[in-house]
């Protein structure tokens, strides 16, 4: 497809689901209460709760989707995905840290902003691990190594509970939603994912560059070390954010660049900004499912995606098998 | 254009204690289509990627002091390995050629594609997945890359190797002209009848050093076959050119 109408039909797809997202709820509200017109009621309902879920729907998905493009491209392997570097497993380590020791009880944005510190820090600790001028296995391996280890403190934090509370809380938490979300939350993320997109999309001569192999990129004038260096901080922030306010969501970032590769020619830059529409839409569209199939049993956007996402690795598992 | 396009002078290499290239010093000028031979673990590769700054090395080289946008617009790579890690099309991939240069969209972009697409016969491919080729057309559509970057100087690592003999002689043919039309041409190659015969210029390396540079009538003598190919040769003078034909393997 050409990149205009491609653009054109993913923002549609956007819009449309945003508009759909808006409409869905318990009452139905006309989307002009957006804009403050109408019932006050209905206003404060569209502004104060609809608003927030459908736009960190949104912004969830387009990080997700975009730095899944940008770590694919790097790491030039079509099964990476942006969980590989271990931002989203820290971040869920600061939220589990956070509602474990009742901190998130305290104010309500301490949990989101305990995870960013832990995605944060995550980073550091990757940066400090495959050294400046490391290759992408250095990075692979620091991001497994990180991963695992926030995986093993969140366990520990779940096996020491003595509070079934917190318990509870960690676990639902863990499954990613963006319901209940305030504009407080949206304050909180957008600016982060802004800045992390910004920094992403600025990859895209290089993805298109690694095309060829580090070498032959390197000696078409790309800096190797600055490319790492800004995917890196660019996911750190996009991710770190989208965890922080929505906990783990998976697979958005392995599946859109999967879906969307064809459409864009295999073309990694084209991909980067073709999936972070796509991200936007698919976690949209789930968060819409999550809504429409069991309306009264609070069902989890993690899961739905999950459920969704997992049939399509297999299919993506199978073709890589077959050579395609 | 008046100087040396590479000009590298002591350039040494170390892995660990050992030196991979060792002092190496020489000048190319545009015109000259020079071949690198030599056994394998000569250092060839490691003396071109040096001689990029693609690696930490002591010495100096011209390419290696430029700024990395620069230097892709003075020379142009085509590493020994194969890569082509999505299925782009093939005039996608040989346009990945102009990235150094501003515009990716104009007209001279479009001209540079087109002209190297022709020069590797790949006219016909423009619209097929580099992917789904085989491994000679994608080592063409790679050299159509190269080509596309229009740098004055190509350093081009064992690019004959896999392909068929038509193919090897069309690629080294499209290096000679590019040298006849003002460029130069830096690149190894393990045919010594195909270097002796396409190259104006020779360079033979051994264990890293730069043991013979000259006329490829002068580097390869019985003696530089013997002493570093081990290798026992007589050079046939034909009407086309010479010809080497391998005797034996010396101990």
């Amino acid at each position: 497809m050409r990149p205009l109408p491609l653009a054109a039909a993913l923002c549609a797809l956007v819009l449309a689901l945003l508009a759909a997202s808006l409409s869905l709820g318990y009452a139905p509200i006309p989307l002009r209460a957006l804009l403050g017109a109408g019932d006050p009621l209905h206003v404060m309902v569209m502004q104060q709760i609809r608003l927030p879920r459908a736009a960190l729907a949104a912004l969830v998905g387009a990080a997700l989707g975009l730095s899944g493009a940008a770590m694919q491209g790097y790491l030039r392997n079509p099964l990476a995905e942006p969980g590989l570097i271990g931002v989203s497993g820290s971040a869920a380590l600061g939220a589990v840290i956070a509602l474990q020791t009742g901190l998130a009880a305290a104010f309500s944005l301490a949990l989101p902003l305990m995870a960013l510190v832990f995605a944060g820090g995550a980073v550091g600790l990757i940066l400090l691990l495959a050294g400046p001028r490391g290759g992408s296995l250095t990075l692979i391996l620091a991001g497994i190594a990180v991963s695992a280890l926030a995986g093993a403190l969140v366990s520990l934090a779940l096996n020491l509970s003595s509070n079934p509370y917190a318990t509870f809380e960690i676990v639902f938490w863990m499954m990613g939603s963006v319901a209940d979300r305030s504009l407080e939350h949206l304050a909180l993320a957008a600016p982060l994912i802004a800045l992390g997109a910004a920094l992403l999309l600025t990859t895209g001569r290089g993805l298109d560059a690694l095309t060829l192999g580090e070498d032959a990129a390197q000696a078409l004038g790309v800096s190797l070390g600055r490319l790492r260096l800004t995917l890196l901080l660019g996911t750190a922030a996009a991710v770190g954010a989208a965890t922080a306010v929505a906990g783990a969501v998976g697979f958005v970032g392995l599946v859109v660049p999967h879906l969307l590769r064809p459409l864009c020619k295999a073309r990694p830059a084209r991909l980067l900004w073709a999936s972070g529409l796509g991200g936007a839409a698919m976690v949209l569209a789930a968060d819409l499912a999550v809504r429409l199939v069991l309306p009264d049993r609070d069902l989890k956007l993690g899961v739905v995606m999950a459920i969704l996402g997992a049939p399509l690795f297999l299919h993506l598992i199978y073709r890589t098998r077959r050579g395609v | 254009m008046s100087g040396p396009l590479l000009d590298l002078a002591n350039l040494t290499v170390r892995r660990g204690q050992r030196p991979v290239v060792d002092d190496v010093s020489l000048t190319i000028s545009p015109g000259e289509c020079v071949g690198l031979i030599g056994p394998n673990g000569a250092g060839k590769t490691t003396l071109m990627r040096a001689a990029l700054g693609l690696i930490a090395h002591h010495g100096r080289s011209n390419l290696a002091d430029m700024p990395a946008r620069t230097r892709a617009r003075a020379a142009a790579w085509l590493p020994q390995a194969r890569e082509i890690a999505w299925g782009l099309d093939v005039e996608t991939l040989v346009t990945l050629g102009r990235l150094p240069h501003d515009s990716r969209a104009g007209s001279a972009s479009a001209r540079a594609v087109s002209a190297a697409l022709s020069r590797m016969g790949l006219g016909n491919f423009r619209q097929r997945r580099a992917t789904e080729l085989s491994g000679g057309e994608q080592a063409r559509a790679l050299i159509a890359r190269a080509l596309a970057q229009e740098a004055p100087l190509l350093i081009a690592d064992e690019p004959t190797a896999g392909l068929d003999p038509a193919a090897q002689l069309s690629t080294m043919q499209v290096f000679e002209d590019l040298a006849a039309d003002g460029h130069a041409v830096l690149v190894s190659l393990h045919d010594l009848t195909l270097a002796a015969r396409h190259c104006t210029r020779l360079l033979l390396l051994d264990q890293g050093r730069l043991v013979a540079d000259g006329l490829p009538t002068e580097v390869l003598c019985p003696e530089n076959l013997a002493r570093s190919f081990h290798l026992k040769a007589e050079i046939l003078h034909t009407p086309h050119g010479p010809l080497l034909h391998p005797l034996g393997v010396l101990p």
